[in-house]
């Protein structure tokens, strides 16, 4: 009897090892696949090279990719900037003044919101956003622009951010002790003195978490980007302009990468680039995380 | 560290209280009902509470002791279910029915709660935080008071070569003690305590009813606690509660001696 409880609880605990083994390896295994796919593209070009020059020309051998990464940068940030500071205030008022009918109301909203598939996002930017700054935006500020632009995509890519976030905001601010809201109005703290000065400085460390998250989901969203952005492979500054983030170049041109020598290598660096992108992003915001905690 | 020159301070600004009126009463309390939904939780509650006394409002666990506590600052504000009636005079202001502003109200009360709360900011900051909020701007007032707070709760000594250290760096017991300090920079009148040592060791507990024993002299502190051991150590007015409603108040020493009610005398027998 005994044996067999002993038996049972080492299986347990192989089985639950392992299988966090499995997780732990996944993106170091899809990591070292990508980077072997890219290897031949390096004997052509420099890790450097590859990253920093903007001459983008496949049939000739030549494969820049700073204007996709400039790109899916501009585009990640734009939807960034249009998307924290709703999430910020939606998640204060959702847990800190709303009635609790609204909350009911909001969080199958939220849900259904995140649940979408991004297809659904895509065509809604086409119909939406791209006439919206093509045909309203641009013109009031005297630019010809088709509407498919960087704005385009940050916009679709901050409302697809927007309800991700939000949860995650929203969970955040609901592990704020309620006996620290008292402490502070107790000592005379209005309610926004309160959020302001505790609830957000406590809740700095899950912010960043949050925010971190959203915008490394942001730099690898392909779909609907790729329906508004435009596609254009060129640097510019000017979000009116069309783009070409790494995902869209990925998910474009895979069904023709044989075609044409190193593409499939040239395609499989930029996954690869994908990849270390966004884990510098998550290391990044692991360190502000530590940073505010250790404050 | 902070250097001080109290001769520009302005005394009346930084909290030394006018001599009270012995014996009067500072809180009166008038046919207060709280209701959750169908469930009555505060019955009927009259009483009126002593100033510079520690009334101990004692009483076991759900019996209302907390909630009436938090009604008399109007943190009940906070659980949007409750719905309070009846009147709560502090110094002649009914403050349910108010139009004055309730941060200044709130400010009339320092809150210690069961377990220390700090600010997510550092020690001096905890302090100064409700100075700030009063208005109080100059750098060299705030400091003062903060010194002198936190030498009032004992904790100067502890903490003065670390106060930009987060609050949470501290000890339960010196967070608490924090706390109080806090509470009391923003110049009450009065002394919310909300089982205050239920999360402390002994000796942080003794540390803060000895700290309560010397701040009734300026304040009035109204203490919530089931430790039937402590309402006798502390109090100098005794109000029993016993599912919302108040059964028995009066004298410590006569109170606990000769209940009159059997729930007390009950309580007092499973106490001991």
């Amino acid at each position: 009897m005994i044996f067999r409880r002993y038996l049972i609880d080492r299986t347990a605990s192989v089985w639950m090892v392992t299988a966090l083994l499995i997780i732990l390896l996944l993106p170091v295994l899809i990591g070292i696949a990508l980077y072997l796919k890219s290897v031949p593209l390096f004997e052509i070009q420099s890790f450097a090279s590859l990253v920093t020059s903007s001459v983008w020309l496949p049939a000739e051998g030549k494969f820049g990719f700073w204007p996709f990464i400039s790109s899916s940068l501009y585009v990640t940030v734009l939807s960034f900037i249009f998307a924290a500071p709703v999430c910020l205030l939606a998640a204060v008022y959702l847990t800190q003044f709303a009635s609790k009918k609204l909350i009911r109301l909001m969080h199958p909203v939220i849900d259904i919101l995140a649940g979408l598939p991004s297809v659904i996002y895509g065509v809604w930017g086409v119909l939406v956003i791209v006439p919206l700054v093509g045909k309203i935006l641009a013109p009031l500020l005297n630019i010809s622009s088709s509407g498919y632009t960087i704005l385009s995509g940050g916009i679709v890519l901050a409302v697809m951010c927007i309800p991700y976030m939000l949860n995650m905001l929203v969970e955040v601010f609901n592990t704020v002790p309620i006996g620290l809201k008292e402490a502070s109005l107790a000592l005379g703290a209005t309610y926004w003195d309160t959020v302001k000065h505790v609830v957000i400085r406590k809740s700095y460390p899950g912010i960043i978490s949050a925010y971190g998250l959203g915008l490394a989901k942001a730099f690898g969203e392909t779909l609907a980007v790729m329906m508004v952005v435009g596609n254009r492979v060129q640097l510019t500054l000017n979000p009116f302009e069309a783009g070409y983030p790494l995902p869209a170049l990925i998910a474009n041109n895979y069904g023709e990468m044989l075609s044409i020598p190193m593409y499939d290598s040239a395609l499989m660096f930029s996954a690869f680039l994908l990849l270390i992108i966004i884990l510098i992003i998550n290391i990044f915001f692991r360190y502000l995380i530590h940073k505010t905690k250790k404050r | 560290m902070y250097v001080l020159n109290t001769e520009t301070i302005n005394t009346h600004d930084i909290g030394i209280r006018p001599v009270s009126r012995p014996n009067d009463t500072i809180v009166r309390i008038e046919n207060l009902n709280i209701h959750a939904g169908q469930h009555h939780i505060l019955k009927n509650i009259n009483i009126e509470i002593p100033r510079n006394k520690i009334t101990v409002m004692l009483g076991p666990s759900g019996c209302g002791k907390t909630t009436l506590l938090k009604c008399m600052n109007k943190l009940t504000d906070l659980h949007r279910e409750l719905r309070v009636s009846g009147k709560i005079f502090i110094e002649d202001d009914d403050i349910l029915h108010t139009r004055t502003n309730i941060p200044a109200i709130r400010q009339k009360m320092g809150l210690l709660s069961q377990q220390p709360y700090p600010l997510p900011l550092s020690i001096y900051k905890n302090v100064a935080y409700g100075i700030k909020l009063k208005g109080i701007r100059d750098k060299k007032t705030i400091a003062y008071i903060v010194e002198k707070h936190l030498r009032e709760v004992g904790l100067w000594a502890e903490v003065k070569d670390r106060l930009n250290n987060p609050a949470t760096s501290l000890s339960i017991g010196q967070q608490q003690r924090l706390c109080l300090a806090r509470g009391l920079a923003v110049k009450p009148l009065i002394i919310l305590a909300d089982e205050p040592t239920s999360a402390l060791d002994p000796i942080s507990s003794k540390i803060i009813e000895n700290l309560f024993r010397e701040l009734k002299q300026h304040y009035t502190i109204i203490l919530v606690t089931h430790i039937l051991r402590q309402a006798v150590r502390l109090a100098d007015n005794v109000v029993f509660m016993y599912y919302g409603k108040i059964i028995e108040q009066g004298n410590p020493q006569e109170l606990l001696k000769n209940p009159e009610t059997e729930k007390l005398r009950k309580y007092i027998l499973e106490g001991n």
